[in-house]
């Protein structure tokens, strides 16, 4: 029986070539070509930027940088040691809060709600909130916060920028939680584990490199941002308060003032700012990068 | 064709006889199983007796693994399936909403189709099960890991990697890795899901001596597709088709002297 089948085979009409139309062939050349200068012309503008960031940037630094406080109006030198720390505080505070609001939230997500009504009206929300202008963010924490607590503070620019993070590590923490197999969960309960346990001893630590890098991803993000700060944390020359009330110096707002200054000092401190924050992003995503790897590895 | 036939009852008689004086484990009465609308198991009932493994058989879809999976009732887990009828274990019906299913599933073990190592160390993968239903000292949960890894004799193997992950074993391994983290728990029933079907025919001898040895402490069902390790391995054999329990007896008659056509069909290789 089996011969008959190779002899059916060997007596079929052989494929015929050549059935493909040249302007099939001739189309793949164009998309493969266009698809290439698009991806040149992106990576061409992030060169640029980052080049000039480096060469603009690089002249501005040193060690009074890090050590000087910011300068008044009209004086030379001076550095952005207080908005260095302040954007640090602001930073820290902000994943602080999100971390446990976003994970437990994601957890909820993937474990528990998965496909009911409340939970797929958290994620359509969650999306919303993702997306939306993060000045809009600033204005409702100035509301919230600045406007009852009757001044600009650094927890209402904690608050802000917890806003913008939060619904980042939900997705990250459900999307990761997702990819943890089933079948693991199922182990789990199969040797008599309740729920609880099962995500916090076993989907919590299968999906732990995707989730801290989702929480690292975060903070890289509301690093750079600023429309937030501006109605929330301000700026502030000094260094910030014990309790934090008050303008808190930082990075972004500091190199939005700066570099509109007609003060050259200035103009270069916001440079030096600039690659500051770009290089400490840049950093942070290595850093998630390679826990990403290093977990797929194992 | 006949050659499956033959080989089948040659490898028939390697196991130890079925006890029919051994104390009914497990009696399953009228068990009906839904997927949301869909009827898979009709009406079943069937005795499982202590400290023989039996194996149920059948092909793709008859709801062998179905079966399986209402005796922990890990079906629960999900909203849409449900059983009705009764599970007696040990003569308590453990289909009752009065009983507490994590505390089941501690008595009756599972181990599953692909291993399922968690993400953490070998010591740490037996240990999980044991800390669940038992506070002991450092020194006593030593003893029950080595205990547990010797009878699922992975011993030697691990034994100066305990604190290396569980997920960098080979796949036979870690199927041995998930059965010793299920006898930790000293359960009284183990289910196996085809615990070799993707594992090399060395590991997969390996994990049927085991299974050998394990029969004198646990009760063991075993869902297998491979007919020849059904006849190796188990002292009484379940035939099902369609959701319906076409025959049960000693697995040396199934082999060798089926009451039903369909029986003798399937182990034939006729169908299936």
């Amino acid at each position: 029986m089996d011969t008959a089948v190779y002899d059916q085979a060997a007596t079929a009409a052989p494929a015929p070539w050549g059935r493909v139309r040249r302007s099939r062939h001739l189309a793949d050349r164009v998309l493969r070509i266009v698809c290439t200068l698009f991806t040149l012309l992106g990576a061409f503008v992030l060169g640029w930027i980052l080049l000039m960031l480096v060469v603009e940037g690089i002249g501005g630094l040193s060690p009074e940088v890090f050590t000087e406080t910011t300068p008044g109006p009209g004086t030379q030198g001076g550095g952005i040691a207080n908005a260095i720390v302040g954007s640090l505080i602001l930073t820290v505070l902000g994943i602080v809060i999100a971390t446990p609001i976003g994970v437990l939230a994601g957890t909820y997500l993937a474990e528990y709600g998965k496909d009911s009504p409340l939970a797929t009206i958290i994620r359509f929300v969650n999306d919303i909130l993702l997306a939306a202008p993060s000045i809009l963010i600033g204005l409702f924490v100035y509301i919230l916060m600045v406007q009852p607590m009757g001044g600009y503070s650094g927890w209402a620019g904690g608050v802000a920028l917890a806003i913008i993070a939060i619904p980042v590590i939900v997705r990250s923490t459900e999307d990761m939680l997702r990819l943890v197999p089933g079948s693991l969960r199922e182990a789990g309960a199969a040797l008599g584990a309740p729920m609880s346990k099962v995500i916090v001893k076993i989907s919590w630590k299968a999906a732990r490199a995707g989730m801290v890098t989702g929480v690292i991803l975060a903070t890289a993000r509301i690093a750079g941002e600023t429309a937030p700060l501006l109605f929330t944390a301000l700026n502030n020359t000094f260094w910030f308060s014990p309790n934090l009330m008050g303008g808190v110096s930082n990075l972004p707002v500091t190199i939005y003032q700066f570099a509109l200054a007609p003060y050259p000092n200035w103009r270069e401190l916001a440079w030096a700012g600039a690659l500051i924050i770009t290089l400490s992003i840049l950093a942070l995503s290595i850093v998630a990068r390679l826990l990403l790897k290093k977990d797929k590895v194992r | 064709m006949s050659t499956i036939a033959l080989n089948t009852s040659s490898a028939i008689g390697n196991a130890a006889a079925a006890d029919a004086g051994a104390p009914v484990r497990i009696a399953v009465r009228n068990l009906n199983f839904y997927y949301g609308d869909f009827r898979s198991l009709k009406d079943i009932s069937l005795d499982f007796y202590d400290r023989q493994v039996t194996a149920l058989i059948g092909p793709s879809g008859c709801g062998k693994s179905t079966l399986l999976r209402t005796f922990n009732r890990i079906y629960s887990l999900y909203p849409e399936q449900r059983a009705d009828g009764e599970i007696l274990l040990d003569g308590q019906n453990i289909l009752s909403p009065s009983i507490d299913v994590n505390e089941l599933r501690a008595r009756v073990g599972m181990v599953f189709q692909k291993p399922t190592p968690f993400p953490m160390s070998i010591y740490d993968n037996i240990a999980f099960g044991i800390k669940l239903y038992e506070r002991l000292s450092k020194a006593e949960l030593d003893g029950r890991v080595e205990e547990a890894l010797r009878k699922a004799a992975l011993w030697d193997e691990v034994k100066d990697k305990l604190r290396q992950s569980g997920m960098g074993l080979s796949g036979g391994q870690q199927q041995r890795l998930c059965i010793a983290r299920t006898i930790a728990q000293r359960p009284e029933v183990i289910l196996l899901d085809e615990p070799t079907s993707a594992l090399d025919p060395i590991s997969t001898g390996k994990i049927e001596e085991l299974i050998e040895q394990l029969r004198s402490e646990f009760t063991i069902v075993i869902v297998t597709h491979n007919m020849q390790q059904a006849a190796r391995i188990s002292q009484f054999t379940a035939f099902m088709y369609l959701g319906e329990l076409v025959e049960f007896g000693p697995t040396t008659k199934m082999f060798m002297n089926p009451s039903k056509k369909q029986t003798q069909d399937y182990i034939t290789g006729r169908f299936g």
